[in-house]
């Protein structure tokens, strides 16, 4: 071979393997794929922004025309609006505030002891073969519709907690300090059948959520307490359960995301009383959720509707809050664990 | 100390037999090697002989294991009791991790109902002073256990396994996740651990067996699906030096495994 034809060849090879390592072989479809994936999550800051301006807008004429510490009082009364007058403000949102907090903490004090038992049994207790049932059942719990819950709420659950609701009154409602929580009457559509309804709403939250992270505790852990002679429960209490707070945790606050908004079930049992706060939770009440649900097709007073964005606002700033919580909890709790959440 | 009698026992996982009519007796005061390549069935077992391997789904053993005279498998028999008198260090460091130091070791006297704050200290630092891990945390034992070096987190659980005294310690390949200097504390240890206990490991490291055992038991396959089976157990120095089975010579010249 003659020496120009080798270095031509020779040069030509070096071309060809520059060809192959070149950067744009690879471009076209990583690039595709990398701005599809950007877009998608531009895509979901942009409609929570998106979100939150428009209620906030949609609620301006009110705030503006009340001014935002107006409306931190106790009684909504729409129908005392007028145009003309910007003070006493008529639409207070404080008693729904209040009412979405307490319908939501007692639900998740049912339902979290509840939820966490019902894991325990499907992931430690049951045989294999019950597991696959139990697991469906539980998660079809999540596939009835809401409304469905709120009818069954008024048609069994308000009737069946009249007995339980006596006890309270004769009960509980004596014990000073906390007695004014359970005083009567009981009115049937109250803040506890609310409750009640919405904790078994949010129980398939809990046991799922609870479910998978129990059957993330390694089987070094399980068996390091079998192998110490810990029986079932003492494996669960030494093992199981230590391992699993922060996921616990966590799963607790999602189920309490989804309590705080949920709104037809809540609506249609809860009494929809808007004039004050009932310390009682015999009582009727109303949510930040059930008023806006309540009364959004009829909201013909001057500033009504604009005030029913401001409890919406409100939720979501509630909902925000809490899932924050939520996180720096659990972030916390796995850095204690040493495990990642 | 007690004896530790291995009788046909056969262990299966569902339908697949892993270990096949092992026979042997575990001598008291002894340190007693399994070695065997990986699949031979030792690490089934060491289990068998606490009753862990039947809480693997569907895993069953035949034959027995006694106790000194108690047959451990006995209709009367309950488990969790059996596990309380034989104390088990396995394969990965695994103290519980949200526990302190002092938690991890007192656990296991916990679950034995010990409540008295005495007793616990005092038998916490016993087991930790005999672990050789004393010096090292005892200005911090409500620290976290996982915040320990892996090899610490194991002297960690040989303490958690010995502070109730158990009769017989289980020693399933204790330094395969450690590095050499961590793997000697714990070879040293295990010296003087053999005074009080009676000591089963299992290892796949021919050295270390060679190093910590008295008694050495080889197991072995003949193939892949088929029991691990035990092949021969005799005093280590002469497993290693003139062994009765060509298998287990070629096994520790390295020629096969």
């Amino acid at each position: 071979m003659p020496k120009g034809k080798a270095k031509e060849v020779a040069r030509a090879e070096t071309s060809s393997l520059a060809l192959q390592l070149s950067k744009k072989r690879r471009i076209t479809g990583d690039a595709i794929f990398a701005n599809l994936n950007r877009a998608s999550g531009i895509a979901v800051i942009a409609l929570l922004i998106a979100m939150i301006w428009f209620v906030l807008s949609e609620a301006t004429p009110s705030l503006r025309h009340y001014g935002i510490f107006s409306f931190f009082h106790t009684r909504w009364a729409p129908s005392e609006a007028s145009l003309a007058s910007s003070s006493p403000n008529p639409y207070g949102i404080v008693q729904f505030i209040y009412g979405t907090a307490i319908v939501s903490i007692i639900a998740m004090v049912i339902s979290v002891p509840v939820g966490v038992g019902v894991a325990l049994f499907i992931s430690e207790v049951c045989p294999k073969k019950l597991k696959k049932t139990l697991t469906t059942l539980t998660e079809l719990l999540a596939a009835v519709p809401s409304v469905v819950y709120g009818f069954w709420g008024i048609a069994v659950l308000v009737p069946a907690l009249r007995p339980a609701a006596g006890f309270m009154e004769n009960t509980l409602a004596k014990i000073p300090g906390v007695g004014g929580f359970f005083e009567g009457p009981f009115f049937g559509f109250s803040i506890l059948a609310a409750s009640v309804v919405l904790s078994i709403m949010v129980l398939p939250t809990v046991i799922a959520i609870s479910r998978e992270v129990f059957s993330t505790v390694p089987r070094d852990h399980r068996e390091a307490a079998i192998a110490l002679g810990g029986t079932r429960w003492e494996v669960i209490r030494t093992a199981v359960l230590p391992y699993s707070r922060s996921g616990v945790v966590g799963a607790s606050f999602l189920g309490l995301g989804r309590a705080l908004g949920e709104t037809i079930a809540v609506t249609m049992v809860i009494g929809n009383s808007v004039l004050g706060i009932s310390w009682s939770i015999l009582g009727q009440g109303a949510t930040l959720a059930s008023v806006i649900a309540n009364e959004f097709t009829e909201a013909n007073q001057p500033f009504h509707i604009e005030s029913l964005f401001v409890a919406g606002f409100a939720l979501m700033i509630l909902t925000l809050v809490v899932n924050v919580i939520a996180r720096v909890i659990v972030a916390r709790m796995g850095a204690a664990t040493g495990r990642a959440s | 100390m007690k004896r530790v009698s291995v009788d046909a026992v056969s262990a299966y996982f569902g339908a697949h037999k892993a270990v096949e009519d092992v026979s042997m007796v575990i001598e008291p005061a002894r340190v007693t090697a399994l070695i065997g390549p990986s699949g031979c069935g030792k690490s089934t077992l060491i289990r068998t002989i606490n009753r862990l391997h039947e809480v693997v789904p569907g895993a069953r053993i035949e034959g027995t294991v006694h106790l000194d005279e108690i047959d451990i498998y006995g209709e009367s028999i309950d488990p969790v009791l059996v596990r309380r008198q034989i104390g088990m260090v396995f394969q990965r460091p695994n103290p519980f991790p949200t526990m302190s130091i002092y938690d991890n070791v007192a656990s296991g006297l916990r679950l034995n109902r010990v409540k008295n704050k005495d007793t616990l200290d005092s038998a916490v630092e016993r087991s930790l002073k005999l672990a050789g891990l004393w010096d090292e945390v005892s200005s911090r034992l409500n620290n976290p256990g996982g915040g320990l070096s892996g090899g610490q987190q194991q002297r960690l659980c040989i303490a958690r396994a010995i502070a109730v005294e158990p009769a017989v310690l289980l020693m399933d390949e204790p330094c395969s996740a450690l590095d050499p200097i961590s793997t000697l504390k714990i070879e040293d240890l295990i010296h003087e651990l053999k005074e009080r206990y009676t000591i089963v490991i299992v290892t796949h490291n021919m050295q270390q067996a060679a190093r910590v055992s008295d008694v050495t038991a080889f197991f072995t396959i003949a193939g892949a699906g088929e029991p691990g089976r035990l092949i021969e157990m005799d005093e280590t120095s002469k497993i290693f030096t003139n062994p009765g089975d060509e298998r287990t010579e070629a096994y520790v010249t390295g020629r096969f495994g």
